[in-house]
């Protein structure tokens, strides 16, 4: 079967081919970047830059005085030295002539570096199936499918776009599922996001082809703070998919993005995400990526439904809880993640599934594996409201386990005011063996093969969840990853 | 076939086998039996290249190549086959899937073109009524939750699906009841041929009352002490291992 999928470009040369990170090399692109620091002058220097229109002044202002008043918070089971964010350029661009007319106006290097990655963002070369935006550091560069989408009322551009040329729309939905204070790293973003996605999909319409942003980190010392706002109006459909590459530095890079995610009456929202941001050194630690995002969705209308998937490979810490609130009646959220760390990776992530309307159902499927020295939690939140009559929720956690070094946590929290609801939560831990492995070799099977095997198997329910193409390359990745940590 | 040559092999350090040789023909079933310790399972698991167990010297080949250079897969890819005394459990990996991939790799080996599943689930079902086993195995992970006899019935299938030239056995009769043990003899038995041979590992005669070797050798403290034909078999049955081992001490 697998064979007979056609492979997508942009996955496969995320996976690549060798063992080492492969997304290591560095654009050489004159850009422009602020200063390091940030204070209000950064704020308005960037809205200024941004050439804004005047109501976003306001709330990245109120945003950054919340920022001001908060504390950084420590409760997850990472370890990492203080952020010292005085240090990060809040704002970096390739610079650019004039506003991008076409394709060709891209700057030839930032063309060269998603060619080379194998992000196709050039019409001609493009995937027939697949729209994409593609971000270099803070700035959208292009995006591809936007005349064809555009016939059928969906709006698929950069979030600056949008502010200007759809502000209604924008003001609307914008940080009303994250609040601009929602928390520390939320209302920094608000405060200095440069660039990001915006989806509009109009009323019973089924977004004809999968979405798909492309994000790149260039600049060292750089952070990345974008945003993704996606409407999925009343009746309509869409499956978006977002993957990330970054290159090698020694230096940690934040990147505190927002996704919110808004799903009206018999809407419907599939987000999948392939992570995978340079992970820092194996053996020492040493640079990398704190991949620190709010990720949430509004099940706003009755009978919608919002569905994350998520693949993290990548980040030196990924923290993070793509979560759904379940406000419409009869409203399904969902959430399937693998997320693996190998080397000195830290990960801490999961879900909050929030009940609030009647008979709202969500479904929790977490496969952590950790191998060498990283370690692996899962956090997970299940609440029902009291209103929430006849609620459910079915969560299950998996952990493995490769080598003796690495480790796994789960932090289950339960939190139900109605008696109606009916809360499953089933876990497991387990362990690749050398035992396991042999057995494959004596039956004339690689370790490889076998390895590919075992993790397939046990990621199973999760890769049936990504669209097909991208799970076979899925698959590819966590194999290529693992391999030299089991033998 | 196979040529074991003065084959020293140990554990962490420790010398268990001291010294073995043995000669496998073409067609032959030979019997390895002795006591707990004796180094049976070690002298199976050296001949398939388990990592944890080192050769200290001496040598063996298979058909004149040396198997002791061979990775384990290539050791498979060459026709040795080990049906585990405990086989392992894979939760996840599909009993019929994880079959079709170590088929694969033999046809892969042979040159020819990969079977699809239809085709192959053909070949697993004919293969599984032979050995009286439940087509449900197929669909669950391999070996988990299997019972005892299900498992060992299970390394029997996988022997019959790859058609190995050498299969060693080991202890293939432990944890059986009379009848798993007599379809698991059957099938071992549907599967000799002139062209094959089998090393039987056991501790207890029975199971050499449905698979007749043509070789019995009796190992013990890591050296063969004693070698002969079936005859053998039904002399240590009545006996027992203390009188040989203690007769082998005094011949030294």
């Amino acid at each position: 079967m697998e064979k007979k999928i056609e492979k997508n470009s942009e996955l496969s040369e995320i996976v690549g081919d060798q063992k080492e990170y492969k997304y290591g090399f560095v654009t050489d692109i004159e850009s422009y970047i602020l200063p390091k620091g940030i204070n209000e002058d950064t704020v308005r220097a960037i809205w200024a830059k941004r050439g804004e229109p005047e109501f976003m002044l306001e709330f990245r202002l109120k945003a950054f005085k919340k920022w001001k008043e908060m504390k950084e918070p420590r409760w997850a089971h990472v370890d990492y030295p203080p952020i010292d964010y005085q240090g990060i350029s809040y704002y970096s661009a390739p610079k650019a002539k004039k506003k991008l007319e076409t394709m060709d106006e891209v700057p030839e290097e930032v063309r060269d570096t998603f060619d080379k990655l194998g992000i196709p963002v050039e019409e001609q070369k493009r995937l027939s199936n697949v729209a994409v935006d593609a971000v270099f550091d803070s700035v959208s560069v292009a995006t591809t499918h936007k005349k064809m989408l555009a016939r059928e009322g969906i709006i698929f551009c950069s979030i600056t776009e949008a502010m200007n040329e759809h502000p209604e729309l924008f003001k609307k939905y914008i940080g009303t599922v994250v609040p601009t204070g929602d928390n520390f790293f939320a209302a920094l973003n608000s405060a200095v996001f440069s660039d990001g996605s915006f989806v509009y999909i109009p009323p019973n319409k089924k977004c004809p082809i999968e979405l798909s942003t492309y994000f790149r980190i260039n600049t060292e010392g750089s952070g990345q703070f974008e945003r993704t706002l996606i409407i999925a109006d009343k009746g309509s459909s869409v499956s978006y998919l977002e993957g990330c590459t970054a290159p090698q530095f020694d230096t940690n890079q934040l990147h505190a993005a927002i996704v919110e995610l808004v799903a009206l009456d018999d809407a419907e929202i599939k987000y999948s995400t392939v992570q995978n941001w340079y992970a820092g050194d194996p053996e020492t630690g040493k640079g990398g990526i704190y991949n620190f995002v709010v990720k949430r969705g509004q099940c706003r209308g009755k009978n919608s439904k919002i569905s994350w998937t998520q693949i993290e490979t990548g980040s030196a810490i990924t923290w993070k809880y793509p979560s759904c609130i379940l406000q419409g009646d009869n409203s399904v959220g969902e959430f399937y993640s693998v997320a693996l760390t190998t080397g000195r990776q830290q990960a801490d992530t999961g879900t909050k599934m929030i009940h609030i309307g009647k008979n709202t159902r969500s479904v929790t499927i977490s496969k952590g594996i950790s191998a060498d020295h990283a370690s692996n939690a899962y956090r997970g939140l299940v609440r029902v409201a009291p209103g929430a009559e006849n609620a459910r929720n079915y969560t299950q956690c998996d952990s493995m386990l490769v080598g003796d070094k690495s480790s796994a946590h789960t932090f289950p929290y339960i939190e139900s005011a109605n008696d109606s609801a009916q809360l499953e939560h089933e876990a497991s831990t387990s362990k690749i063996s050398e035992e396991q492995l042999f057995y494959f070799q004596q039956r004339g099977i690689s370790r490889e093969q076998a390895i590919n095997s075992i993790i397939n198997g046990f990621c199973k329910e999760v890769f049936n969840h990504l669209p097909m193409e991208f799970a076979v390359e899925a698959h590819k990745l966590l194999t290529l990853k693992l391999e030299h940590s089991v033998g | 076939m196979l040529e074991v040559k003065d084959l020293k092999a140990g554990l962490d350090g420790t010398e268990i086998l001291k010294g073995i040789s043995l000669n496998v023909k073409k067609g032959e079933v030979h019997s390895i039996m002795g006591p707990n310790g004796s180094g049976k399972s070690t002298f199976s698991k050296i001949l398939v290249g388990h990592p944890a167990y080192d050769v200290l010297s001496g040598s063996v080949t298979l058909n004149g190549e040396n198997l002791l250079e061979m990775e384990p897969e290539e050791r498979a890819l060459n026709g040795i086959f080990l049906g585990y005394q405990y086989p392992v459990e894979v939760p996840g990996v599909n009993n019929a899937e994880f079959l079709r991939m170590a088929y694969n790799e033999k046809l892969k080996k042979e040159g020819k073109e990969e079977v699809d599943p239809l085709d192959f689930d053909i070949l697993l079902g004919e293969k599984m009524k032979l050995l009286g086993m439940d087509s449900r195995y197929k669909e669950r992970s391999v070996n988990e939750g299997f019972s005892g006899g299900e498992k060992k019935k299970n390394e029997i299938l996988q022997m019959a699906v790859l058609e190995p030239k050498l299969s060693i056995l080991d202890e293939i009769d432990s944890g059986l009841d009379i009848d798993a043990l007599k379809t698991v003899a059957e099938g071992v038995n549907t599967l000799r041929n002139k062209d094959t041979a089998i090393i039987l590992i056991t501790h207890y005669p029975r199971i050499l009352e449905y698979i007749k070797p043509d070789h019995v050798h009796v190992l013990s403290a890591g050296k063969i002490i004693k070698s002969g034909d079936f005859a053998l078999a039904h002399e240590l049955e009545k006996t027992g291992y203390d009188s040989l081992v203690q007769m082998a001490a005094e011949k030294d």
